[in-house]
């Protein structure tokens, strides 16, 4: 038990890793769901015990294979990291009890343990981006995470699958490739590969030689960029998150781009600082911009679609426009509304995709068309959409009213106030969307596939019910989610006592 | 003059970021998958040089402990390219299987005539 505790950090990747390999040799879908269960809920234990634990004694600092950092490899686990792990892990453990007749549905028998084995390695992958403290370890769980994605949204039904995902590896390879171009400019610039080291150094280095350092805040910004969907770095991610099958859409709608946006955070505030990153270049100016044209532009796209899961896809990429506003306004605020959204939104997002996936297993299609009347048919099914949605319009009760909260409070604190009247008007955007498909859904004769549609068995409601719950619970109750990312965000901004 | 001089005396990189501009160029330019392959491979080859360059310490030597020797050349960069290949040469294969998966379900791999038929992906 003492060895359990004492290599956690370890175990949050080993466990998915080996679980993956196990998967990838079983021969029968249900032996590789089973794998994936118990690999995907024992990550949350060791991430919740490890948030505890951070919350009781401070940063956890695991040195891999007993070489002390900055020359071998450190896991570090602070306030930062424990949360989006535990953001991640819970996502990860909450939809494999819906896994199991979607993915029989969805995909062929012999290929369901590879999709557990891909799905286990990207879970892996995700979860080491977040718990290391190797900037170049970063790289690799990047690409383990991506990779595993790519094959993820390839075994989607339709041909257009294969196109989305040969678009992703694209994108997302270069995305990649321009973080270690990053990585290589600060390496030159500091000799270390340490993060916490790196920031160290980074200050003389800055006065000595400032050009390779802010190249690398450059090709980093836009490298993280490409991977978190930034607008107009995002049309990789609608037909990604269109064509992979409805499960993995679930998965990495609630967890991917959240990794990826905490590499930007841990980037600007911890690595290069607030100082380098918002004086030196204009960043802050930028992405401001680009977080507002996101809510806009990315929710107008939304409006139009026919396909819900494309509509939601869209949605996606205006919502991390809300995080990145946060981060661009760096103030005390904004940063909490910002990193509490990467948790309500990974919330809300993974209760509506796998509402619609609950959806596609009744009726095989996610068409607007099809689903009319289908709120009738199937009423739990449309009720965890509904919730779902008031959580992205920002309706008070839910969960995503408080990061709204927080970011206006942010801008006001700015002086910016402009900006709260852009927040609450791209809302209403979101009011359009969401409320085409309940009219849609409520308010029509049923379609010839919805008629015959009742709601999924249990094993697929309960995820969906707990995400849910928590839209609403944590809509009231922000201790937990808006508490912590204050004491984050003042740990990240150097104020106040949290680190 | 002085810029000339620095551009010679630095070709090496010159090199590099030739090759990694024409790499990303191709990417974005062709419309044929195996050629967008390709110029993927070359613009994360050429981040490959970007690290193994000064790595090179003028006058060091193989980093093994010798007392003979006192100037050591930096051996990390080499190791972390080591695990950059094996990445890379994981992303192409994956590529090349999906274009191999992509002509079986249209019969091109030339992204223009796909999206003639499918509209945006």
């Amino acid at each position: 038990m003492k060895l359990v505790a004492a290599n956690l950090p370890a175990l949050q990747v080993l466990i998915p890793l080996v679980g993956a390999l196990l998967a990838a040799f079983a021969r029968r879908g249900a032996t590789g769901w089973a794998i994936a269960l118990v690999a995907s809920w024992l990550a949350p234990v060791i991430s919740i015990t490890m948030l505890l634990r951070v919350l009781e004694g401070g940063v956890i600092s695991y040195h891999l294979g007993g070489w002390a950092p900055p020359i071998g490899i450190e896991y570090r686990v602070d306030l930062l990291n424990a949360f989006v792990l535990v953001i991640v892990s819970t996502i990860g453990a909450v939809v494999m009890p819906f896994a199991r007749r979607s993915v029989a549905d969805e995909i062929d028998g012999d290929k369901q343990s590879w999709f557990y084995a891909m799905y286990l390695l990207c879970l892996a992958g995700l979860l080491g981006i977040s718990v290391t403290g190797d900037a170049f370890n970063i790289f690799v769980f990047l690409e383990i995470s991506s990779l595993s994605s790519y094959v993820l949204v390839a075994m989607g039904r339709s041909r257009r699958s294969l196109l989305a995902a040969f678009q992703y590896l694209i994108v997302g390879t270069i995305g990649a490739t321009f973080y270690v171009i990053g990585i290589g400019f600060l390496y030159l610039a500091t000799g270390s590969l340490n993060i916490a080291d790196i920031a160290v150094r980074l200050g003389p280095a800055m006065a000595e030689t400032p050009r390779p350092v802010l190249a690398a805040l450059a090709f980093l910004t836009v490298g993280i960029s490409l991977k978190l969907a930034l607008f107009p770095l995002h049309v990789w991610l609608p037909g990604a998150y269109a064509g992979a099958p409805s499960l993995a859409t679930a998965f990495l709608a609630g967890t991917s781009t959240k990794v990826a946006i905490y590499v930007l955070i841990r980037l600007f505030f911890s690595v290069f600082g607030v100082g380098i990153t918002f004086n030196a270049l204009p960043v802050g100016e930028v992405l401001l911009v680009l977080s507002v044209a996101a809510m806009f532009i990315a929710s107008l796209s939304a409006v139009s679609q026919g396909d819900v899961k494309r509509l939601l896809a869209y949605s996606s990429v205006a919502q991390v426009g809300y995080i990145t506003l946060g981060i661009s306004l760096a103030n005390v605020s904004g940063l909490t509304g910002g990193i509490v959204h990467i948790f309500n939104h990974a919330i809300m997002k993974t209760a509506l995709f796998l509402s619609l996936g609950a959806i596609v297993y009744r009726t095989g299609s996610a068409g607007l068309s099809d689903l009319a009347g289908i709120g009738r048919r199937m009423p739990l099914t449309m009720a965890v959409f509904v919730i779902g949605g008031a959580g992205l319009i920002g309706v008070p009760g839910t969960a995503g009213f408080i990061s709204k909260w927080y970011l206006a409070v942010g801008a006001l604190e700015r002086g910016w106030w402009p900006l709260v009247f852009l927040i609450v008007a791209s809302s209403l955007i979101a009011v359009l969307y969401i409320g085409r498909v309940v009219e849609v859904a409520w308010f029509r004769e049923p379609s010839a596939v919805a008629a015959k549609a009742t709601d999924p068995p249990l094993s697929m409601l309960l995820p969906m019910f707990v995400l849910a719950a928590a839209t609403l619970y944590f809509g009231f109750e922000t201790q937990a989610s808006a508490g912590l990312a204050g004491r984050i965000a003042e740990g990240l901004l150097g104020i106040g006592s949290a680190r | 003059m002085e810029t000339i001089g620095k551009l010679v005396a630095h070709y090496n990189y010159v090199v590099t970021i030739f090759l990694m501009v024409a790499g990303l160029y191709i990417v974005i330019a062709r419309s044929n998958m195996i050629k967008k392959l390709v110029g993927l491979s070359l613009f994360q080859t050429s981040v490959y040089l970007l690290y193994i360059e000064p790595g090179k310490i003028i006058g060091g030597t193989a980093p093994i402990i010798d007392p003979a020797f006192k100037v050591y050349s930096n051996p990390l960069p080499h190791v972390l390219i080591l695990t950059a290949i094996v990445v890379g040469i994981a992303t192409v294969a994956l590529g090349l299987a999906l274009v191999v998966r992509i002509y079986e379900a249209y019969g091109t791999i030339e992204e223009d005539e796909i999206f003639e038929t499918e509209g945006e992906a």
